[in-house]
């Protein structure tokens, strides 16, 4: 694989439904309301359930350790969590939508993927980066 | 209430120790449907160069946001826990997290400022092997929105 300033990540599209969420609490941990309750989330302000942050950030992850072919080559690894996404409570659910590019090249084989992720039409993600070791 | 710039530096004593089991790495892996084997067969993760089955480069979180949660327990920053979101999450991985790995978490007061009323903690979370190897160093923003 020839990689350059500019190299484009295939674009990844994940459907994230109620079910992926009790789903992703359970293996890890984060039973915070907002992300099964319609009337917590609701009160707090949300338009409703709205998946976790981490798992919009691993899911972004799995299209660059797709990429790479190896979950190992990813060294660094940043996100900040603009806006929510929110998830409807039927059999579509959201679309997480990855797409990524070559930043930069770095030292020592490294290469920075700037990463965009949205749903909806709408970022969700911003300073989205990571450094992957190239093989 | 302003965050206090003093605070910055403060470490917290060590977490108990965290020991990585293969059957939670795998569950993890399906949570975010992830079907790598490197994460599931030790065989798989063996012929690729690892010790053992290796984690998903976010589970690291699964460890870190609790421990960076303790800050939240300090009188001193006097943060209310149900204002707070998550801003920011930054992983560095020295190595790949793997089962029979157990880690210590050790949290430290990155930076602390407040803008716009709103109070911005960031918390670092040192995860290394009981022996003293690092594995993963964790950044995560906290945000603790103002009571407008």
């Amino acid at each position: 694989m020839t990689v350059t300033v500019g190299t484009e990540l295939p674009e990844q599209v994940f459907r994230v439904t109620r079910g992926d969420l009790v789903r992703y609490a359970g293996a890890s941990g984060d039973f915070n309301p907002i992300h099964w309750s319609d009337r917590v989330a609701t009160s707090v302000g949300l338009p409703g359930v709205i998946a976790h942050g981490m798992f919009t950030m691993a899911l972004a992850g799995r299209a660059v350790t797709g990429w790479t072919g190896d979950p190992a080559a990813l060294v660094e690894y940043q996100v900040r969590f603009g806006r929510p996404v929110v998830v409807p409570d039927d059999d579509e659910g959201a679309e997480v939508t990855v797409r990524g590019k070559v930043g930069a090249l770095l030292d020592d084989g490294l290469a920075r993927v700037d990463l965009t992720v949205t749903a909806g039409g709408e970022k969700v993600l911003s300073l989205a980066r990571a450094t992957v070791r190239l093989a | 209430m302003a965050l206090d710039r003093e605070l910055v530096g403060r470490s917290y004593p060590p977490s108990a120790v965290y020991e990585v089991g293969r059957g939670k790495l795998a569950e993890f892996a399906a949570a975010i449907g992830s079907d790598d084997p490197v994460h599931t067969d030790p065989a798989a993760a063996r012929a690729a160069g690892h010790p053992d089955v290796i984690a998903p480069p976010t589970f690291a979180i699964t460890v870190t946001l609790a421990a960076a949660m303790i800050v939240l327990d300090d009188p001193d920053v006097g943060i209310d826990y149900s204002r707070v979101v998550h801003g920011e999450q930054r992983f560095t991985h020295h190595r790949p997290i793997r089962a029979g790995d157990r880690l210590v978490a050790t949290t430290t007061i990155d930076a602390a400022r407040s803008v716009a009323g709103n109070d911005l903690l960031t918390a670092r979370v040192d995860l290394a092997t009981e022996d003293g190897e690092p594995v993963c160093t964790s950044l995560s923003m906290l945000v603790a929105r103002g009571e407008a």
